[in-house]
C-alpha cells in the first residue's frame, strides 16, 4: 500500500501545455501514473504526450470519466481560479506545484476544499511519489532517475523541503530502506496537507511501519505532530530532523514558512516537543538512515 | 514579508475610516517643524523604523511647539538602531489616552484562516497580554468567503467584558481592520495601542502591517520595492539581487547579505544553496566547520543558468571571501548542469582566486561536475564538484581543507595554461548576435565557428533554437524577436559548452544592473 497516489488513481494535469506542465507530464506518464487528461483554457483539442487536452475541468471529466487527482502547473496568480475550478468539478485531491501563491488565495482554496470534502498538497510542492506505483508533480525529475533513486519499502517520508524529500528517500534507499510514499508538504506558511495530516495518512496505511520527517523552523506543524503522538492518534515510530538551527529569529531563509515569529516555531521548541513524546530526533541530517535502521530493527 | 512603516499603515487605516492622529511624515527637521505648525497642537515625533521598543532608544519624543518638534526630529533622524538608520519621522498630534486596547489580524496556518484578536488591554505585545491577562483576550477565525461580520466582531469584544456603545464602536473598528488586512493581503495587521481618548473616540495610536510577499504584485499602490523580509534595510547588493529576481520569474533567487566590511582571512564564505531545506542544512555544515557566512543565497525551482550566473557574480561582489560553497539538497529533480554552467561563467569571468566546493547532486550530476572541474587550470583557484553521494558535511570539510591549503600557498599563480583563461575576443566584422529575455546578448563569432568541428552549440542549446547556416555556423532557427521573448532560455550552452567542447566562438553577455558600473 501507499498513500495519496498509486497506479489506480486517475490524474488530470492543469496547465499541461506549459513548459513545466508538459515536461512533468512526461515524467508522470513514464513512471506509471495514470494521467487521463489535461486542461489548458483555449487549448482544447490538442494533445500532450498522447494525452487529450480540454478547455475546462468539467469538460475533461465529461469526456474521460471521473478524475481522482488534479496536478496544477499554473502561474501563481492564476492558481486560485484553477484550484477552485478543480474542486467545483468534483476533484478530491489537488497537488499545487507552483510557488509564490498569495496566502489569501491559499486560504480561499482551503475554505472551498473544506466545504467540498477535498484536500490539497502544496502550494510550493515538488509533489508526491509512491515508489514503482506513481508520481504527482516533479519528484525525481525524470522517470529513469526516480526508478534509480527510490524503491518500495516500509517507511513513509514527509518533508517541508522539496529537494530534501528526494534526498532523504535517496539516502534511506542507499542504506537499504525503501519507502511507501514520499510527500513534499510544501514550503509555504499555509499548506493544504501539513505534516500532521500526512502522519494521519501514514497511520492508516498498513504497509507504513515508520515515518521519517524533515521539519523546519516556523509554523506549528511539527508541534502538532507531537500533539498527535501524545493523543495516541499517531502511533508509528517517527524519526525526525529539524532544519534551520542556525537561523535567527525574524529572518526568513528561503521558505516562506521557515520563519521564527514572536518566539514561536523555534528549532529548540520543536526538537524538545518531539523528543518529549518519544520521537527520535537526529542532530545531523546524514544520521537519519542509521537512526531509521535502528528503529526498524526493533519492530 | 513586506513590512509597512507606521505612517504607511496609518494611511491604509484612514482609507478604511479608522481614526488616526492628524499628522504627516517628515524627512528633515524643517519639514517636521512645518508639520507641527500645521497641526497647531503639541505633537509626537516618532522614528519610522521596523523595530520594536522605539521609545527605549529615544525614537519617540514629545514636542510642545514647532521648534521642539524640529529639535526632536534632529535628534531622531540619522539615529542608528539595529543596523537601521532612521530616515523619516512621523509628526502627529498627541493623543489624550484614557484607555488602551489591542486589535490584530493574523493568518493562522493551523486553521488555514485569518484570526482576529482583540484584547481589553493594550500597549505591550499580544503574547505578553495573553500571558498576563488571559481573560481579557478573545480571538475568532474568519470565514474567508464571508468576511468578518459586525455581529461577530461585537461578540468578540463582549467576551472581554466590554459592553454598551464602546462594544459597538470597537466591533465596527475590528471589521475595518479586518477589511484593511484582507484588502491589502496582510500576513499581520495590528493596532496597538488602540486608544480610547478622554472624549470617547477610538484612535489608532500605533500600527504594524506586514503584507504577504507573494501578493505585493497586486498592490503596486503600496510602493513596496523589495517584497522580502529583512530585520534591517536592504543593502546595495540585496537591492541589486532583488532586481535580478524581480526581472526574471524563472526559478527562485533568494539573497541575504550576512556580513559587510570584512577582510580576507577572516573566515567568511560565500554561501550559495539550492532549495530551502537543503540550503539551510548546507549552511549549518559550513558553520560547523567554523566559518562565517558572507551571504545566504538560494537559487532553486529550476532557475536558468543565467540566474545562477548573476547570483554568483553578486555573491563574489560581497567582499574578500575565503571560499565559495555551493550545496543544496543534493538529490535534485532538476538537471544540474545549468547551474554548473552559470557558476563556470561567473568564476571564469571573475578569475576566482579562492577555493570553491560545489555540490550539485541529482539529475545529470556527472555532466555538472565535469563542467565545474573544467575550471581548474582556467582560474587561479581550485574548484571541486561533488554529487549526491557526498554529504554536505564532507563537502564543507573539503572546502576547509582547500582554504587551509590555499593559505599555505600564498596566492601563487596556478594557471597552467594562460590561453584557457578567457573566451576569445570577438571580431565584430564576423559576429552574429541576438538578444535574450533578461536584456542579455548572445554573440557568435562566425570566423571562429567556421573552424569548429564539434558544432556542440546545436546540441547543447536547451531550447533547440539553433541551426547551422550554409557556412556551418550557428544561427537562430526562430525569429530573433521570439528568442528575446524567452524562447532562448539563457541556458549558456552556446558559451560554456562551446568553450569546453567547441572552438570558443560563442559569448553571452548578461548585464546585472547596478553591479556592472
Amino acid at each position: 500500500m501507499s498513500i495519496l497516489i498509486d497506479q489506480t488513481k486517475r490524474v488530470l494535469v492543469q496547465g499541461i501545455t506549459g513548459r513545466e506542465g508538459a515536461a512533468r507530464t512526461r515524467l508522470m506518464v513514464d513512471y506509471g501514473t495514470q494521467v487521463v487528461a489535461g486542461v489548458t483554457p483555449g487549448r482544447g483539442g490538442e494533445s500532450v504526450e498522447g494525452i487529450p487536452v480540454y478547455d475546462t475541468v468539467v469538460e475533461a471529466w465529461e469526456h474521460v470519466g471521473p478524475i481522482d487527482i488534479s496536478v496544477l502547473f499554473i502561474p501563481a496568480p492564476l492558481v486560485r481560479s484553477a484550484a477552485l475550478e478543480a474542486i467545483d468539478a468534483g476533484v478530491k485531491l489537488l497537488v499545487i506545484v507552483p510557488d509564490r501563491v498569495p496566502i489569501y488565495d491559499v486560504l480561499a482554496i482551503a475554505k472551498r476544499a473544506k466545504s467540498a470534502g477535498a484536500r490539497f498538497v502544496g502550494p510550493n510542492t515538488l509533489g508526491v511519489l509512491s515508489p514503482d506505483k506513481g508520481v504527482l508533480g516533479m519528484i525525481g525529475g525524470r522517470a529513469a532517475a526516480a526508478r534509480e533513486w527510490f524503491f518500495p519499502g516500509p517507511v513513509g517520508v514527509a518533508s517541508r523541503s522539496g529537494g530534501i524529500t528526494s534526498s532523504m528517500a535517496y539516502y534511506l534507499a542507499r542504506a537499504g530502506i525503501g519507502a511507501t510514499t514520499l510527500v513534499h508538504v510544501g514550503g509555504d506558511a499555509v499548506v493544504g496537507l501539513p505534516h500532521p495530516d500526512v502522519m494521519l495518512e501514514f497511520e492508516r496505511d498498513p504497509d507504513t511501519k515508520a515515518v521519517v520527517m524533515f521539519g523546519e523552523i516556523g509554523t506549528s506543524q511539527e508541534e502538532r505532530v507531537a500533539d498527535l503522538i501524545e493523543a495516541g492518534a499517531f502511533t508509528k515510530p517517527l524519526i525526525a530532523y529539524i532544519g534551520g538551527k542556525a537561523a535567527k529569529s525574524g529572518t526568513r531563509f528561503s521558505h516562506a514558512g521557515a520563519i521564527v515569529e514572536g518566539g514561536r516555531g523555534t528549532y529548540e521548541g520543536k526538537v524538545a516537543r518531539l523528543r518529549e513524546v518519544g520521537a527520535t530526533v537526529v542532530e545531523q541530517f546524514m544520521d537519519l538512515p542509521g537512526a531509521t535502521k535502528a528503529v526498524l530493527a526493533k519492530l | 514579508m513586506a513590512r509597512l512603516h507606521e505612517y504607511q499603515g496609518k494611511a491604509l487605516l484612514k482609507q478604511f475610516k479608522v481614526t488616526v492622529p492628524q499628522g504627516r511624515v517628515a524627512a528633515t527637521p524643517e519639514e517636521a517643524r512645518a508639520v507641527a505648525e500645521e497641526i497647531g497642537k503639541p505633537v509626537m515625533v516618532k522614528a519610522q523604523a521596523w523595530i520594536t521598543g522605539r521609545a527605549s532608544v529615544g525614537g519617540i519624543r514629545k514636542a510642545a511647539t514647532p521648534d521642539e518638534a524640529a529639535e526632536a526630529a534632529r535628534a531622531i533622524l540619522g539615529l542608528k538602531v539595529k543596523g537601521f538608520t532612521v530616515e523619516q519621522v512621523l509628526v502627529e498630534e498627541q493623543v489624550d489616552i484614557a484607555r488602551e486596547f489591542y486589535a490584530g489580524v493574523i493568518v493562522d496556518d493551523r486553521a488555514q484562516a485569518p484570526l482576529v484578536m482583540f484584547a481589553g488591554v493594550g500597549g505591550t505585545g499580544i503574547e505578553d497580554i495573553a500571558r498576563e491577562h488571559p481573560d481579557k483576550v478573545a480571538t475568532t477565525h474568519v470565514d474567508i468567503e464571508f468576511g468578518l461580520q459586525d455581529y461577530q466582531a461585537r461578540d468578540l469584544v463582549r467576551k472581554t467584558g466590554i459592553h454598551g456603545t464602546l462594544q459597538r464602536d470597537l466591533g465596527a473598528l475590528l471589521v475595518q481592520l479586518y477589511d484593511v488586512a484582507r484588502t491589502y493581503e496582510a500576513r499581520a495587521a495590528e493596532i496597538n495601542p488602540l486608544a480610547l481618548t478622554a472624549d470617547g473616540k477610538l484612535v489608532a495610536a500605533d500600527c504594524r502591517i506586514t503584507v504577504d510577499d507573494y501578493a505585493v504584485f497586486r498592490h503596486k499602490d503600496l510602493g513596496i520595492t523589495i517584497a522580502r523580509e529583512y530585520d534591517r534595510p536592504p543593502t546595495r547588493l540585496e537591492k541589486i539581487a532583488y532586481d535580478v529576481e524581480a526581472g526574471d520569474y524563472r526559478g527562485t533567487f533568494y539573497f541575504i547579505q550576512m556580513a559587510e566590511d570584512f577582510g580576507p582571512g577572516e573566515g567568511y564564505v560565500g554561501f550559495h544553496g539550492a532549495g530551502g531545506g537543503g540550503s539551510m542544512m548546507s549552511m549549518d555544515a559550513v558553520l560547523r566547520q567554523g566559518y562565517k557566512l558572507a551571504t545566504f543565497v538560494d537559487t532553486s525551482g529550476n532557475p536558468p543558468a543565467s540566474k545562477v550566473y548573476r547570483a554568483a557574480k553578486i555573491i563574489l561582489a560581497t567582499g574578500p571571501i575565503d571560499g565559495y560553497f555551493g550545496s543544496g539538497s543534493g538529490v535534485a529533480s532538476q538537471e544540474q548542469f545549468y547551474s554548473a554552467r552559470g557558476l563556470f561563467k561567473a568564476f571564469l569571468e571573475a578569475q576566482l582566486a579562492v577555493p570553491a566546493v560545489i555540490r550539485l547532486g541529482g539529475n545529470a550530476e556527472d555532466k555538472a561536475v565535469e563542467i565545474l572541474e573544467a575550471l581548474n587550470g582556467r582560474i587561479p583557484a581550485k574548484v571541486e564538484g561533488y554529487k549526491k553521494d557526498d554529504s554536505p558535511d564532507f563537502c564543507a570539510a573539503r572546502l576547509d581543507a582547500l582554504i587551509q591549503e590555499a593559505r599555505g600557498k600564498k596566492q601563487e599563480v596556478q594557471i597552467t595554461n594562460h590561453e584557457l583563461r578567457i573566451t576569445q575576443p570577438l571580431n565584430h566584422l564576423t559576429t552574429y548576435s541576438f538578444e535574450t529575455v533578461t536584456g542579455g546578448t548572445v554573440t557568435y563569432d562566425h570566423a571562429i565557428c567556421a573552424t569548429c568541428e564539434s558544432k556542440v552549440c546545436i546540441e547543447a542549446c536547451a531550447m533547440k533554437i539553433l541551426k547551422l547556416d550554409e557556412a556551418g555556423c550557428p544561427v537562430l532557427n526562430i525569429a530573433p524577436a521570439d528568442a528575446k521573448k524567452g524562447r532562448c532560455s539563457e541556458c549558456l550552452g552556446c558559451e560554456v559548452d562551446c568553450l569546453l567542447y567547441g572552438a570558443g566562438g560563442g559569448k553571452v553577455t548578461l548585464p546585472i544592473p547596478g553591479l556592472d558600473a
